[in-house]
């Protein structure tokens, strides 16, 4: 049984359909990238397959035993959190929310998992440093920290990268393939088609042609091999 | 000077009116932090408007304790205005002001036809702001305002982190499995039954004053959520003690003189981050 195995999924708001015919399946330990145009739903997918949202129809079946409170997300920043007074600690320690229920105070082992996955990103010297004074990349990390204090098992990307110079885009990358090396399963939305290409195991492409498949197999696809001419004509 | 004070301190009213003043002015600052940060500042002089035209509506049926109609009013529209954060065709500070100015009219508008007073604007008046009423507390208020405040304290403690995260960042807390919408909901109540007990304090249009300077004062000098949060609380009670002693004594409008010293509390705090921000 699959991690999430999407079965005839469409995707839209009200009346309006952005995507359907979505099928796929995630297995443990994959690197799935989604990407497509602007508009293509790929945000809107993510949100269902967080169970943010409802698909208009069709189904997302989570197996193995994944419930919602051990998903970890890297949403978007929001506007909201650039100017937030907040602590690094603070903010990665509010991933342990989930494991909490209704205490409503964090225990020592909570914090111990915060002050861990603070030093896996290589954070834990920035601990008591104010979020909005970070560069663009150490918030993600911290981000990225509060996302692992949520789970095991799996991580949902939002643009991770989306906004950070080109030293930091790489180390964020990197950071992320150690993380699926280590086992953890990544399903990350990305712009970027050259750098899905050399990290993701698996590539989903949403919009008006549809793809699911293998990296090997996307390379040799109509729409694969479209897009990659296109990358190539621009350089 | 400091015996007129002593002298006015032996007035039961005006012990009343220091305890109330002290409490609201710590619950309000304390959701102020929140509210400032999820971009909702001018839900308390929205709120407070409606709380306006509720007691308005409770004049004119002569409901014999105004709160009992009051606060379910101003309860049901702060949920409702906190529920249309997002995707809703009216966004939030458009709804805000609409809600705002259509319960002050109508409000107004029912005291009009239906008045039962001689002095209409003067009634009005202290209502929007505030007053006397501080000064005219019965034992029950107080007591009333007591509970309200412990109970507003104790849900701000015990949810505190959940709050953090819920307004750090909703979406990932939603994802990770809270249930946001209960406590946006909690959220709405507990501010709804600040802006009700701040009434008596500071009248409807200064309530907003009340719940954002505290807030913003601190957000200048403290750099995490915790130290913002408890440096907020504090200052609002400073600024409430300072002026309610300074409007005894001077015989200034109570609610005023507390946002005038909030303001000059927010004024000091502004250079002192320019000085801290300079040696840094």
């Amino acid at each position: 049984m699959a991690l999430i195995t999407v079965k005839d999924l469409a995707l839209g708001y009200e009346s309006r359909t952005i995507a359907e015919n979505l099928n796929f399946k995630v297995e443990a330990g994959d690197y799935l990238c989604i990407v497509g145009e602007n508009g293509s739903g790929k945000t809107t997918l993510m949100k269902t397959l967080l169970e943010l949202k409802a698909p208009m129809s069709g189904e997302v079946i989570r197996g193995e035993g994944l419930k919602a409170n051990e998903v970890g997300y890297l949403p978007q920043q929001t506007v909201v959190q650039r100017d937030f007074p907040a602590s690094v600690q603070e903010i990665v320690l509010s991933g342990c929310q989930s494991r909490c229920g209704l205490r409503p105070f964090y225990n020592k082992e909570e914090k111990e998992i915060a002050q861990k996955n603070m030093e896996r990103m290589g954070i834990s010297d920035l601990a008591g440093r104010c979020y909005r004074e970070l560069s663009g990349g150490q918030q993600q990390r911290v981000l990225l920290a509060r996302a692992l204090c949520a789970t095991r098992k799996i991580l949902l990307l939002d643009e991770p990268v989306s906004g950070l110079d080109p030293n930091a885009t790489i180390g964020m990358y990197r950071l992320i393939k150690e993380l699926n090396e280590e086992g953890i399963t990544i399903i990350m939305i990305s712009h970027d088609v050259s750098a899905a290409l050399r990290y993701a195991s698996h590539i989903l492409h949403v919009g008006n042609d549809l793809f699911f498949g293998t990296k090997e197999q996307f390379l040799k696809s109509e729409i694969g091999k479209s897009i990659l001419i296109t990358e190539d004509n621009d350089k | 000077m400091i015996d007129k004070l002593f002298l006015y301190l032996q007035y039961p009213f005006v012990r009343y009116a220091v305890i109330v003043g002290v409490l609201i002015a710590l619950c309000s600052s304390l959701l102020g932090v929140t509210l400032v940060l999820k971009r909702f500042s001018f839900i308390g002089d929205g709120l407070s408007h409606v709380a306006f035209g509720a007691m308005a509506i409770a004049t004119v049926v002569n409901v014999s304790n105004n709160m009992l109609l009051v606060l379910p009013i101003t309860i049901g529209s702060a949920i409702l205005l906190l529920r249309t954060g997002q995707n809703t065709k009216i966004k939030g500070d458009a709804a805000i002001a609409m809600i705002s100015v259509a319960s002050l009219a109508f409000g107004y508008l029912l005291m009009n036809i239906f008045s039962t007073s001689s002095n209409l604007s003067g009634d009005v008046c202290s209502t929007l702001f505030g007053s006397t009423s501080i000064l005219t507390l019965s034992k029950q208020e107080v007591w009333l305002c007591i509970a309200l405040s412990v109970m507003v304290l104790l849900i701000f403690v015990l949810f505190y982190n959940k709050i953090f995260a819920i307004t750090f960042d909703e979406t990932f807390s939603k994802a990770a499995g809270i249930r946001t919408n209960a406590y946006n909901l909690l959220i709405a109540t507990v501010i709804a039954v600040i802006i009700v007990l701040a009434m008596n304090l500071v009248g409807s249009l200064l309530i907003s004053a009340l719940v954002i300077f505290p807030a913003l004062s601190s957000m200048k000098l403290y750099k995490n959520f915790k130290s913002v949060t408890v440096c907020s609380a504090i200052i609002s009670v400073i600024c409430a003690l300072a002026g309610l002693l300074i409007s005894i004594l001077a015989g200034t409008p109570v609610g005023s003189t507390i946002v005038a010293a909030d303001v000059a509390m927010f004024a000091i705090c502004c250079v002192a981050e320019k000085v801290m921000g300079a040696r840094a």
